[in-house]
């Protein structure tokens, strides 16, 4: 369903789908993470049956999200190649933050931080899935040095991943037109042209004028 | 199980305050290497008061009989043979859970309440409250706690809390047939290991001496070793036990950091709207894409 027929594309359903199989996931494991890393997070265990239940699905959603991750990393890595301009627009994201974007690099479908953000959550989900098998007792068994090393690396990764997607999540809310992108697929143009005037002049072939 | 809240010093997972009314006296076993035989009526009594049962083993060619410890055997006789100054010893060690002061596995556990030290040092896994997640097994410095393969609890020796609770010794002890187990206040159990070592030392076992490591707080299960220099000799027991300082860092300043930094996060990203205000389109490029579109 369109709402308006000059809006643009962005994202195609099965893009959407794995997008929010990761998501689900994600806040599935995290939740059920932060239990097992500290008690103030016990009353989580609510949601997921009893702390038992806890114990035993967070390893399989973290399979489930690292599934999908990487599915998505397949479908979407070319389009987060880091070229000179995102780390130009990286190097100025003070002015962003700052509420002024009118000046910054012109980016395509995808900023430096979307970037560069996309390359840390792999990394992060990589180093999850191999310390989290480390610490799965159900299935694997490893030397227990290996273990203690594995459950720091995992809570910090974690953690560190939590903070990124929060992030990620704000970015989301605070750039207003964004988060129709992820149910609906479109944005509409002055959306794109605004934050992604690369991608918009080369999906319409418009949008050569300065702004302002 | 028989004893009460008040007698709770730690519990785990749990951030606050311990009842603190009442203070116990410490209690400690002392396991007199030096006087053990191997007979293993330690097991047998364990198994008998806890009412548990091992799967039949098979017998491997050594004396080790189950190879190892597991959920329904919470001690088990560790042999070594050992030659010394051409001499043959048989160093002979009951292993099990040492109630440690500063228990790892106790620290490690994300469990509210399913591992308590009790006042008197006694450590005690509560399975009603434990998740099987194996942190205690990561833990310990020991290598003392075993997951069931059925329920996925996880055991170890309770040091017969409840006998305990009651005023009476141990089963291990109350049966073993040498004196070579020994149960006590803790005082009056090093007192009688110093006579023990005198004796050993008289002996010629210059190097006797108590087992109580203090890298984990001291134990409330000692042993008197004769060759104290050497606790590795004994079936590898650790030279100088202490909590790994990686689940020092994991239990210790991971936790504060990591929630910092998750509220920093979540309250920087709330002030940052209000202060800034959302990132909107401005009239400006609407109208310029209108413009464009129309074109």
């Amino acid at each position: 369903m369109r709402r308006d027929p000059n809006d643009l594309d962005r994202y195609t359903a099965g893009e959407r789908v794995i997008h929010w199989t990761v998501g689900i996931s994600f806040i599935l494991a995290g939740l059920s993470g932060l239990v097992l890393f500290h008690p103030a997070f016990w009353p989580f265990t609510l949601l997921f049956g009893s702390s038992t239940w806890t114990r035993i699905l967070h390893p399989y959603f973290g399979m489930l999200m690292a599934l999908a991750f990487l599915l998505m990393t397949v479908w979407f890595w070319r389009l987060n190649r880091m070229s000179r301009v995102d780390w130009q627009w990286l190097g100025r994201i003070g002015e962003m933050v700052n509420g002024d974007d009118q000046n910054m690099p012109e980016q395509g479908k995808y900023n430096g931080g979307q970037k560069l953000l996309f390359w840390l959550l792999l990394i992060g989900t990589l180093l999850l899935l191999f310390s989290g098998i480390a610490l799965w007792r159900a299935w694997f068994h490893f030397p227990v040095d290996q273990v203690r090393f594995a459950a720091v690396v995992h809570a910090a990764v974690a953690a560190v991943m939590i903070g990124l997607i929060m992030v990620h999540v704000y970015a989301s809310i605070w750039v207003k037109g964004t988060i129709r992108a992820m149910w609906y697929g479109t944005v509409t143009r002055a959306w794109a042209r605004q934050h992604h005037r690369a991608w918009y002049r080369q999906i319409t072939g418009l949008g050569n004028g300065q702004t302002r | 199980m028989a004893w009460q809240s008040l007698d709770i010093q730690r519990r785990s997972a749990t951030t606050t305050p311990m009842p603190g009314a009442r203070q116990g006296n410490e209690v400690a076993k002392l396991i007199d290497i030096s006087q053990c035989i191997g007979c293993k009526a330690c097991q047998v009594a364990c198994m008998e008061w806890n009412d548990l049962r091992s799967a039949v083993g098979a017998c491997t060619g050594v004396y080790d009989n189950p190879l190892d410890l597991d959920s329904n055997a919470w001690t088990v006789m560790r042999f070594t043979e050992m030659e010394n100054n051409g001499r043959l010893e048989w160093l002979i060690r009951k292993d099990g859970c040492m109630h440690c002061q500063d228990p790892g596995c106790l620290k490690a556990c994300p469990a509210p309440g399913a591992i308590v030290q009790y006042t008197n040092g006694i450590v005690e896994f509560h399975q009603e409250h434990c998740i099987g997640c194996g942190y205690c097994v990561t833990g310990c410095p020991f290598n003392i706690p075993r997951l069931s393969e059925q329920d996925h609890k996880a055991y170890k020796c309770s040091l017969c809390s409840d006998r305990v609770a009651v005023g009476q010794s141990p089963a291990c002890v109350k049966t073993c047939p040498t004196g070579a187990l020994h149960f006590g206040s803790k005082e009056a159990m090093k007192d009688h290991a110093d006579h023990r070592i005198a004796d050993l030392k008289s002996r010629g076992f210059q190097n006797a001496g108590l087992y109580d490591p203090p890298g984990v707080g001291g134990t409330h299960v000692m042993y008197v070793l004769q060759h104290a220099d050497h606790p590795d000799w004994y079936a590898g027991l650790p030279q100088d036990p202490k909590i790994s300082p990686w689940v020092g860092i994991w239990k210790g300043l991971a936790k504060p950091l990591a929630i910092g930094t998750m509220a920093a996060i979540s309250l920087a990203s709330l002030f940052h709207y209000i202060i800034k205000g959302p990132n909107a389109i401005s009239k400006e490029t609407e109208k310029e894409v209108e413009d464009e579109t129309r074109s």
